[in-house]
């Protein structure tokens, strides 16, 4: 079943077209990797999947709704927005105690002020962070700060989560810390999960299917085996074997 | 007792003055920058070009415009309000009010870049957006706040002009300051100065720990 598709979607940046999609259809419950040069336009398609930024024409069918991207607004993609879960390369934390950071979505949801503290207490263990509830979260060390975004957007159990470039900056360490998140989380909830990454080893280690852009197209799409093993297009095979593309 | 009544009187009267202008500056000044921080219009560069002019509008200007539509046959004579402390607070919501919106845009926007894609993400709604903002810059528009707090009580040309530095009406500690000189009483204008130093510093702290304290009652 799929939990989302998109269509006809072209994303303009001052005149110029940097993200044009025929057809994209993703599966309820997979983990999908977007892997492609810097520029190609994977961390457009994710911020436009959630309504962070408006296309210049395209549809969406998400959760059982058709919405069409070009003309939604803020208040009107908000229901759509609730069910997805977002994680930055570099996430901004907000001048408050990292259990203020997590419980920030629930707020916004305008859940029970006493069942967020078990809720956000739940998200803290899950990234290992728990301690650190009472800790402003402008404090925290770049790879602590990226686990509680995580924590962030997993408190509210979206059905379908974002990640852009998540552990592009993060030790080693942190990297297991989250990819073991990211397949618990997969695991428990059946979250469909949508990573934007440059490690092609955490895309093989991770995702079920793969797509791959280039120069702003989706170039080939497929279960991470059969891309991986059998690249058809010559840009694909020239990025796996990391030569240089243009 | 520190201080005679006469001068208790001053003081009280000067505070007065200027704790209404700034809450009355704050409620004009705050949304309106937030607004200038957040959205985007046709003509907006204009509007902001202006605010920033009059955050340095020169007191005695701004004295005499009120001083004009407050005189007798002015727009507003009818109010009957020159000479009045309610004259003297006008001029300086007129000062202070650029400075608040002036001072709340530039922290708006800043927190703007950083924070509206990550409260957006996580399912604010709009209003809850702009809320969400205005509290991450709130530290910035504390310091508009301080810093409009002390160009209204220290300021003379414009409470001078439409107060009139009348004894037990509208003398405050800056014009009194000014009489004293100029009758050479040195000593007593240089205790109210250090009494219009201590304010300033009481409030600046009272800022300092209200935020402080806004914080700690955050955490868990």
């Amino acid at each position: 079943m799929n939990i989302l598709e998109l269509r006809d979607l072209v994303v303009r940046h001052e005149g110029k077209t940097i993200l044009r999609v025929d057809s994209v259809r993703f599966e309820q419950g997979k983990i999908y990797g977007i892997i492609g040069p810097s520029g190609a336009g994977k961390s457009t398609l994710l911020r436009v999947i959630n309504l962070l930024e408006r296309p210049a024409q395209g549809s969406m069918h998400v959760f059982g709704t058709d919405v069409d991207l070009a003309a939604l607004t803020h208040a009107k993609g908000l229901p759509i927005q609730r069910q997805m879960g977002f994680v930055a390369q570099k996430p901004a934390m907000f001048h408050a105690s990292v259990f203020d950071n997590v419980a920030m979505g629930l707020r916004y949801r305008g859940e029970d002020r006493a069942a967020i503290r078990p809720r956000v207490l739940a998200a803290l263990k899950l990234v290992d962070l728990e301690h650190a509830a009472g800790q402003r979260a402008d404090t925290l060390s770049g790879g602590e700060a990226q686990r509680i975004a995580l924590a962030r957007a997993l408190v509210y159990e979206p059905p379908l989560l974002l990640l852009d470039e998540p552990t592009a900056s993060l030790d080693p360490h942190n990297i297991a810390i989250f990819e073991r998140v990211i397949q618990t989380i997969h695991q428990t909830r059946r979250t469909t999960i949508l990573i934007v990454t440059h490690n092609l080893a955490q895309a093989r280690r991770l995702t079920h299917a793969c797509l791959f852009i280039h120069q702003g197209r989706i170039v080939e799409c497929g279960e991470t085996a059969a891309v991986f093993s059998g690249a058809a297009c010559r840009e694909l095979q020239d990025f796996i074997s990391g030569r240089m593309i243009c | 007792m520190l201080f005679p009544p006469d001068v208790w009187e001053i003081i009280w009267l000067s505070l007065k003055v200027t704790t209404t202008a700034i809450a009355i500056g704050m409620l004009i000044g705050i949304p309106f920058g937030a607004f200038l921080g957040l959205y985007s219009f046709p003509g907006k560069r204009l509007i902001v070009v202006l605010v920033y002019t009059c955050m340095g509008l020169p007191p005695v200007l701004v004295g005499v415009i009120v001083y004009l539509l407050l005189s007798r046959y002015g727009p507003l004579g009818s109010l009957s309000l020159l000479f009045t402390p309610q004259a003297m607070v006008i001029a300086q919501v007129a000062l202070v009010t650029p400075i608040l919106a002036g001072l709340t845009m530039s922290a708006v926007q800043e927190k703007e870049r950083a924070y509206r894609e990550t409260a957006k993400s996580l399912g604010a709604s709009p209003i809850q957006l702009i809320a969400t903002i205005v509290r991450e810059a709130r530290t910035g528009i504390w310091s508009g706040a301080a810093a409009a707090y002390g160009r209204a009580i220290s300021e003379v040309g414009a409470v001078m002009l439409v107060g009139g530095n009348i004894e037990h009406h509208t003398r405050v500690m800056t014009t009194a300051i000014i009489l004293e000189t100029r009758m050479g009483n040195f000593p007593a204008a240089l205790q109210l100065g250090l009494v219009l130093l201590a304010v300033s510093f009481l409030f600046n702290s009272f800022l300092m720990v209200g935020a402080l304290n806004q914080w700690k009652a955050k955490r868990r």
